[in-house]
């Protein structure tokens, strides 16, 4: 997470030397990442929406709860989004990665976090999105990305992540 | 409950690459215990007699009695009034003797019954002293199988992963934690290993090709090939009793069935699917049956289908989350993992009365699978904020640990009888 907000940090900065060279980069920023400054930039580099932290599209997991890979209508704007994102840029290609807390029995959680990033495809395609450009694979509660034994956690790694090709 | 506070630390030698420091507690022990007394061996430098202790008191099954400055070697040095006054049911003596062929040596050891002071049953095994913890353990079998009436299970070997980090190892060790061998080491996770019915082969799900896929590997040569690594999951792998077929789970046609694939792969057959998500199935001993979780009516459930196909039929109905399910060896009942007020333990039910007992106590228990007596329950569990495996009997009654201090341990599989 710090990492992304990073690098979303760096291109943003990227951006800001570049559309407006002749105002210099904020100090603020600047300081804050000096040993990330960039070398001298000579093109323009527009913001990369996907990971603009102003942009929706900068938001990647969808949350659920114990046992459930029914999508929250909190969550649904922003997989729209990315439908949207995905219709415009045909050769965007996405992978969603269902996960699950480690609770319970791991190979049923195999076949959920398949099933949560399934219901996300599912939501994508409802929004125009080619089947093409979606792939789906399930790391059940393998790969947590929090690793305590508390809701917390879990709550943390029942979760589908929208990857995009090449991230 | 009586508990037991003795803590039985196991050394373990150096002397194969993978060393793991496995240690069992016995947390818990039965009731109705046979008192019995194991009379260090004659010229014992390899420590037979203390292995074959060990693996008594560890079942639980038994009043370990200290022989003191008793003794004897031969039937006719027991002192059988001195005995019964130590409270000893039974005393096991023995020794260890050079064999006619050098390098070899002969282990002999009685099976005495006390009041009757008369011998049960007494061997002898010619060996060489790599094979020494082996015999023991096959000689705790026999004094278990003659005093309690079941097949002894200390000469079986167990299966688990173990994580270190990011980096996963399945390993197989002896039944007592000793000599663990590391059987595939890769950094990406492992789960679900399954010994095939002669114990010289393990399927296991990798996800090293970035998704999950199923593998068979062969333990004497090292040598494996992947069964199913189809599009989507390839998972749950469950050996057929006839050791040529698998059941495994495949999410390639968009939800989770059950298929039965070849034990070198090729085509898979469709055993079980429906709207809802089937996985995780056990095949019954004489391979007509199969059960299996699925939540097909809304939360998952336990269910049970012949793998000839027809309807299933669903076995558990209290509560909201059953999974994880393995037929007993004499398939006359299965274990599961029941949720319990947000808790997650290990329940046993009888397919005859329909009658669960819940076995566990402990938050996040999972994976429960047989000894090969059907008397004892490996299955993973969380101890201190750590991943362990733990041991019940089929009764709830008698409960041990088995800690590592290199890491998590999860995934338990117990190998067969191999004799």
């Amino acid at each position: 997470m710090k990492q992304l907000m990073l690098s979303a940090l760096l291109v943003s900065l990227l951006a800001a030397c570049g559309s407006t060279p002749t105002k210099p980069a904020e100090k603020p920023v600047a300081q804050k990442a000096p040993v990330q400054q960039p070398q001298a930039e000579t093109k323009p580099v527009a913001i990369d929406p996907l990971k603009d932290p102003n942009n929706i599209l900068s938001h990647r997991s969808v949350y659920y709860d114990f046992d459930k890979s029914v999508i929250k209508a909190e969550y649904k704007p922003m997989i729209e989004a990315h439908a949207a994102y995905l219709v415009a840029h045909s050769s965007a290609k996405v992978t969603l990665q269902g996960n699950c807390d480690e609770r319970g029995s791991r190979e049923y959680n195999l076949a959920l976090g398949q099933r949560r990033a399934d219901s996300v495809k599912s939501l994508m395609e409802a929004g125009g999105v080619p089947a093409a450009q979606i792939s789906t694979v399930s790391f059940g509660s393998e790969k947590p990305r929090a690793l305590g034994h508390n809701e917390e956690a879990w709550a943390q790694n029942r979760r589908t992540d929208i990857v995009y090709q090449g991230e | 409950m009586r508990y037991i506070t003795g803590f039985i630390a196991l050394l373990f030698l150096l002397v194969r690459p993978a060393f793991a420091e496995l240690s069992i507690e016995i947390v818990g022990g039965g009731e109705n215990e046979i008192p019995v007394s194991v009379v260090p061996f004659e010229s014992d430098d390899p420590g037979v007699s203390k292995v074959i202790a060990a693996d008594l008191a560890r079942s639980g099954m038994f009043k370990m009695i200290d022989p003191g400055a008793m003794l004897p070697h031969k039937i006719e040095d027991v002192n059988f009034p001195a005995w019964k006054s130590a409270g000893a049911d039974a005393i096991v003596i023995g020794g260890i003797y050079p064999a006619a062929t050098p390098g070899q040596y002969e282990v002999r050891f009685r099976l005495i019954d006390v009041a009757k002071g008369a011998q049960l049953v007494g061997f002898s095994y010619t060996v060489t002293s790599d094979q020494m913890r082996l015999t023991a353990h096959r000689i705790a079998d026999v004094i278990y199988q003659q005093l309690t009436g079941d097949v002894g299970i200390f000469s079986t070997k167990i299966a688990y992963v173990l994580k270190k980090g990011r980096h996963f190892e399945l390993q197989v060790a002896d039944a007592d934690g000793y000599g663990a061998q590391t059987v595939v080491s890769v950094s990406d996770p492992i789960i679900s290993p399954a010994w095939s019915p002669d114990g010289k082969k393990i399927a296991y799900v990798s996800f090293e090709l970035g998704k999950a896929a199923v593998y068979v590997q062969d333990l004497m040569t090292g040598r494996r090939h992947i069964v199913a690594n189809f599009r989507g999951s390839n998972s749950a792998p469950a050996w057929a009793p006839d050791g040529q077929h698998l059941a495994v789970v495949l999410s390639r046609d968009g939800r989770s069935g059950i298929y039965l694939v070849g034990e070198n792969g090729g085509r898979p057959a469709l055993v079980e699917s429906s709207q809802g998500i089937d996985t995780e199935p056990s095949f019954s001993p004489d391979g007509k049956y199969l059960i299996f979780t699925s939540d097909r009516g809304g939360s998952p459930q336990i269910y049970r289908t012949l793998v000839a196909g027809g309807p299933a039929e669903r076995l558990t109905f209290e509560g909201s989350y059953n999974v994880s399910p393995h037929y007993s060896p004499d398939g006359k009942s299965f274990v599961y993992l029941e949720r319990n007020s947000g808790h997650f333990n290990v329940a046993i039910q009888d397919f005859a009365t329909g009658q669960s007992q819940l076995l566990t106590d402990a938050d996040l228990d999972q994976s429960p699978t047989f000894a090969p007596n059907g008397k004892l329950i490996l299955y993973a569990s969380i101890y201190g904020g750590r991943g362990i495996l733990a041991i019940v009997s089929s009764d709830g009654r008698i409960k041990q640990r088995l800690t590592m201090q290199a890491g998590d341990i999860r995934e338990p599989a117990w190998g067969p009888l191999v004799h």
